[in-house]
């Protein structure tokens, strides 16, 4: 057999006439994406970013947790972050994150459906590997659809909306305390935050450790290390972001 | 002891194929599962029926032709073997056991549970060698110096036998681990480290073609190795194919 005809099953072609066909397909995808390696660096490198960006995030929303005393300095912290050149770039860095990671892990979805056409009768997939790894697609669409949401809510209001003023400042915070304490519908906001990061949560867990492993980081020394740092994180973070609403609806 | 077989019936490559029930008793706990098939099809041969198709070679764990996927797992229960050493005890008596091939597009059924896994020999005549050198002064392996580990991790490589459970068990029929080790045994060592870029390359290229699914890194595949290839093996080459297309001038 030499390299020059790498389907031998020219003599076979009834088996392998769906699979051709396949091939193109996916041939014409890895033009525009490089190959299924590179698809996922990019998954993994936006993934890491985006991880990044929740920490930052988190650092602000934090203030809300000081109520009143902090009305001002949440303020100031959207405004920094919605008029500081350096965070505007870095901002729309982090809008074609979003929407190249939700690109990206579509077409890898559709590939690997399609990889499978006909499925196990009977399959038991809980003894090999976890169900976050497994649910990566799925999570991940309730996580988009929440940031869809989430900044039709705060974000375009902030960026593009009229807002009162308090203090100088446009008065994010009286919206966000509208939106988790005052509204009719406050106690579905809390729900569906909380919800959305349980979402981010069980993301997180698979998605960390799996970005390294994706771009070739897998050491004895080091593995154990990231794994453990990307549970904590994926704990911790949608943790401590889920709080500050659910405090808000329970005590302001 | 007696079972309930559910098998995968497929009459040939275009069939659709169906499942089908079929009861064997006087089981002896101590076959191996491919006797206890063999059991069956002497029966349906004597009943003048179609026995079933099945890959199996060696019949001692090393040949990996055996693509049997066995109540919801690749080789069924328990870890680190091939089907042919599962054993009946494994099983209860009266218990209902599930029989499929491989499910893969890269893997078509040829039938009932043999498949062609053709891909994985083209993924490897993409570039799974080292060519020789033949001008006459080769120089003899043993001269070479390698470090123990590397020799270790590269045999450790090696052995996968291509037997295909790891697109069985992946839920995205991904090839990675079989790509991978065969990467990985030859990137470890100095004769193969010549042709390392130009040959992750190209068992990558071959294996998109092969229309595999993409790797999420959920760790069935090592999981259901019989051999225990380990996912460093994914993640070395996730490097060498990062490096390879980077530095390469095309």
């Amino acid at each position: 057999m030499t390299q020059s005809t790498p389907y031998f099953c020219a003599a076979n072609i009834q088996y392998c006439l769906p699979t051709k066909k396949l091939n193109i397909i996916m041939a014409t995808k890895s033009a525009i994406l490089g190959s299924s390696l590179a698809k996922k660096y990019w998954m993994a490198l936006t993934g890491l970013f985006l991880s990044v960006f929740l920490v930052v995030h988190l650092a602000g929303n934090l203030v809300l947790l000081m109520g009143e005393a902090g009305r001002d300095n949440f303020n100031a912290y959207a405004e920094f972050m919605t008029t500081f050149p350096v965070i505007k770039i870095t901002s729309y860095l982090l809008y074609a994150s979003i929407l190249f990671h939700a690109i990206d892990g579509f077409l890898l979805t559709i590939q690997n459906r399609k990889a499978r056409p006909v499925k196990y009768h009977y399959e038991k997939p809980s003894a090999n590997s976890g169900w976050a790894s497994r649910n990566m697609a799925f999570l991940g669409t309730i996580v988009l659809l929440f940031i869809v949401g989430h900044m039709a809510t705060f974000w375009w209001r902030m960026k593009f909306g009229e807002l009162p003023m308090a203090n100088g400042y446009k008065d994010l915070y009286t919206v966000v305390e509208t939106y988790f304490t005052t509204a009719s519908t406050a106690w579905l906001h809390v729900l569906i935050y909380v919800v959305a990061m349980i979402a981010i949560g069980f993301h997180l867990w698979h998605g960390f450790q799996s970005a390294f492993q994706s771009l070739g980081v897998n050491h004895p020394k080091y593995t154990p290390v990231i794994k453990k740092v990307g549970q904590i994180f994926a704990v911790a973070i949608p943790a401590l972001f889920a709080i500050i609403p659910v405090y808000m609806f329970l005590f302001f | 002891m007696n079972l309930t077989l559910k098998i995968w019936r497929q009459n040939g490559p275009d069939d659709k194929g169906h499942m089908e029930t079929y009861p064997v008793s006087d089981v002896n706990p101590e076959m191996s599962f491919l006797e206890m098939i063999d059991v069956l099809n002497e029966k349906l041969i004597a009943e003048g029926k179609e026995p079933v198709a099945f890959d199996h070679d060696c019949r001692e764990g090393i040949c990996g032709m055996c693509s049997m996927f066995i109540n919801g797992e690749a080789h069924g229960p328990g870890k680190r073997i091939t089907t042919c050493q599962l054993h009946m005890r494994s099983f209860n008596d009266g218990e209902t056991v599930i029989i499929e091939p491989w499910r893969a597009a890269a893997f078509p059924v040829i039938k009932d549970l043999v498949v062609d896994r053709g891909a994985f020999d083209r993924i490897q005549q993409a570039g799974g060698y080292v060519s020789v050198n033949t001008s006459g002064n080769t120089i003899d392996a043993n001269a070479i110096p390698v470090p123990k580990r590397d020799a270790d991790r590269a045999f450790d490589a090696a052995t996968c036998i291509g037997c295909g459970a790891c697109v069985a068990s992946c839920k995205n029929s991904s090839a990675m681990l079989f790509v991978s080790a065969k990467v990985s045994q030859f990137a470890l060592l100095p004769q193969g480290k010549v042709e390392a870029k130009d040959r992750v390359r190209k068992m990558v290229k071959q294996m998109d073609l092969e229309g595999f699914g993409n790797c999420t890194n959920t760790g069935a595949c090592e999981a259901e190795c019989p051999v225990g290839i380990s996912l460093e093996n994914i993640a070395r080459m996730n490097r060498e194919y990062m490096g390879a297309s980077l530095s390469s001038p095309d």
